[in-house]
Formats: C-alpha cells, structure tokens, sequence
C-alpha cells in the first residue's frame, strides 16, 4: 500500500465520517449554525400544568417559537413564562395566549390567538389574555358534582 | 487437611494479588501512553497509517452492520407500534435507538472484532518474538511507536465510524419502513427531526470516545504484557490465547461502560 493510497483511503473515510456527523447534528439534533433572531415576551397563567422548558409555541398550528423558562410568581401565585419568539411574527397587543395539549396524551404546547388591535407587543412586553391549560380530571370532577 | 485448607486460601489471595496487579499495570500503561502522547515531536504519518487501518478498513463492516441493524429496528419497531396504530412514530424509534445505543456499541463491537484483535495480536507476536526487546535496545520508545498512533487514531475513527453506523442505519429503516411497509415519508423523517435532540447526539458521540479509548487500551495493553500473564505460554498458541482474552474482555468492558454512561448522562 504506498502513500497516496492510504491518504486517499482516509480521506474517504474522514469525510463520509464527517459527513454523517453534519447530518446527524445538524438535521436531527437541532444544532442551529445561523441562530435566528428572536424576541422575548413574557405572559402570566393560572395554571400551566403539564408544560415544559422548550415546549413550542404555535399560531394557527405553525411553530412559531419556544417556551425558554418558567417561574413562579410568588407574590400572585402564578405561572410567568418566558416565551422566545421568530422576530419575523408580530403580535398583537390583544393576541390570546393559551395553553393546549397536542392530541390527548400528547405534549403540552402554548397556542397563540391574533388579537385585532393596532399596536404591537415589543420584546419583553407581557401578553395580558391567557388562558390555563385545561385539567381533564377537573372538567370530569365538574360534570360528576354539578348532576347531583 | 489444614494444610490443604491452607493452599487454597493462597491460591485466593494469590488470584487476588495476581488480579490488583495486573490492574494496575494496564492504569500504568495507560498512563505513560497519555504521557507520551503529550510529549513533541509529533509524528502524523503513523497516525494516518492507523486511521486508515481502524477507521477507513472498517467502513464496509459497519456500513453493512449499520444497514441490517436500521432495517431490523424497522421491521420490528414497525410491528410493535402498529398495534396502537402510531406507525409515525418509528422513524424517532429508529433514530433514537440507534444514535443513543445500538450505533456506539455495535461500532464499539464490530471494531473489536476487526481492528481490536489484530492490534493485541500484532503487538503480542511482537512480544513474542523480542521485537520490543528490540525497539528498546535500539532507543526507539515502544510506547511512543507503537501504542500512541493506535490511541490517537482510535479516539478519532470511532465517533466517525458511529456515525457513519447512524445515517446508514436511517436509510436501512427508511428502505424498509418507507418503501417495503408504507409508512408515511414524512412521517418517518419529521418524527425523527422532532424527537432527537442535541442531548442525544452528544450521548453518542461521548460514548463513541470513550470505547475508542477502551479498545486500544485494553487490547494493546494485553498484547504487550502477555508475557506476564498468570501461566505464561509463548508463541502462537500464547498469541491466540492472549487474543480471545482481549476481545473478550474489551467486550464486556464496553457493554459495562455503555450502561455507566447512560447513566449518567442520562
């Protein structure tokens, strides 16, 4: 085996290598080489039950942006959630933000109501209409208690 | 009767000894190989010599472990989920067994039984028949020869090969999710693009350097100490026996590091 073959054998393998790695990293395990602009709103819950760090939140059931931290507000007990939005989506100062779930047992997800007013949330404005995640087991508590 | 109680509580403590020991030489062993590895002038060419041996020698092994092991997942991952009638879930089912497990120690695996075996083979037969003796006498370091472009070259190749192992693997579950059993296309490749995450890939990658590391270390720390094992047997049967032990024993060692690992970074 002289030296241009074995630098031409490990050069195959270095960039099928490296290759896979790219597709892996980058296709599948989100690693973002241009990070997108973002903006920082924040909206307060009464409950937000089931919700995590990094859930999606959709428009119209499009991804619009991320969930990046949440907090107990310890003086209201309530849930304040930092929301990460694409600066390409403007919202509305009136926009709705609620909690849903995907399908029935699937992840819980911050879905996002246009409103119709004029002016425009800018970052670190806080969405003042939510609505709490809904609890299976108090919409059933509910029914069983208000038949008697 | 004492006396022969006796003899076997020396045999333990000897088997005990001999054990701790031979432990301790193989942390030694690696010890002065970081040592050297560190220490300049440092020689590339052997190291590519090597890449060319561990990694790019292995591509159609793993390339063809990889593919079965993506088309078994499917095949049977496909067969589970279509009971609770959620086929879109098997590309993630695929993708994340594959790149948090079955990539890393099949790869680890395969590279022991190819590159593994010929390393502790090629440098007990130079035990054997005095080549060491010989690098020392003529003031050529066997560690800094022999051993550091096989460490180098492993921790290098193995990550590659895991991966190579992983994207194969996706295209073998593609070709029989997709194309033999109808899961939806874009089904299998979203639910795979929403379900791995940079955790995931780190895990593997990870695990890929650290059975890297493992390989070399054990089989070309067996073959250089061969000729102080328990029952010392020269020649091509103390080659053979050296050899299986190595494999054997680099084996389990991965199979026992792919558990602690998962637990931690878990």
């Amino acid at each position: 085996m002289n030296r241009l073959n074995v630098e031409l054998a490990v050069g195959v393998f270095m960039i099928a290598g490296f290759l896979c790695f790219a597709y892996i990293s980058i296709k599948l395990g989100d690693v973002k080489l241009f990070e997108e602009d973002t903006y920082a709103l924040q909206a307060r819950f009464g409950s937000i039950s089931g919700l995590k760090k990094g859930a999606d939140i959709e428009i119209a059931g499009v991804k619009v942006g991320k969930v990046t931290d949440i907090a107990l507000d310890g003086s209201r007990y309530e849930a304040l959630v930092k929301l990460s939005l694409n600066s390409r989506y403007k919202l509305q100062q009136d926009s709705i933000a609620s909690v849903r779930t995907a399908g029935v047992i699937g992840d819980k997800f911050i879905s996002i109501a246009p409103g119709g007013s004029e002016e425009y949330l800018r970052a670190g404005d806080s969405i003042r209409d939510t609505e709490s995640s809904i609890s299976l087991e108090e919409l059933i508590s509910k029914y069983i208690f208000e038949k008697e | 009767m004492m006396s022969r109680i006796k003899k076997r509580i020396e045999t333990i403590g000897d088997l005990t000894l001999y054990h701790v020991e031979q432990f301790g030489r193989m942390g030694v062993f690696l010890a002065i190989c970081t040592c050297h590895f560190f220490k300049p002038p440092y020689k590339i060419y052997p190291i590519v010599r090597q890449i060319r041996f561990i990694g790019a020698g292995s591509i159609f092994v793993i390339g063809v472990t990889g593919a079965f092991t993506g088309m078994v997942l499917a095949l049977q991952g496909y067969y589970t989920l279509t009971k609770f009638g959620s086929e879109d879930l098997l590309g993630s089912a695929v993708a994340l067994s594959l790149i948090r497990e079955l990539g890393p120690v099949l790869t680890a695996l395969m590279v022991i039984g190819r590159a593994g075996s010929a390393i502790c083979a090629e440098i007990g037969i130079m035990r054997t028949s005095e080549q060491i003796d010989a690098l020392e006498c003529m003031a050529i370091n066997p560690y800094r020869y022999l051993m550091v472009p096989k460490f180098v070259a492993a921790i290098m190749s193995l990550p590659l090969l895991v991966f190579i192992f992983d994207a194969v693997g996706i295209g073998g579950g593609y070709l029989v999710g997709v194309i033999l059993l109808g899961v939806n296309e874009g089904a299998y490749f979203q639910g795979m693009y929403d379900s791995v995450v940079w955790k995931d890939v780190e895990l593997g990658l990870v695990k890929a350097l650290v059975f890297g590391l493992l390989i070399v270390w054990i089989a070309a720390a067996k073959g250089y100490y061969m000729h102080l094992e328990r029952s010392p047997v020269f020649g091509a049967e103390g080659v053979s026996r050296i050899t299986t032990n190595a494999v054997v024993l680099a084996s389990v060692t991965i199979l026992i590091w792919n558990y602690l690992i998962g637990a931690i970074m878990l």
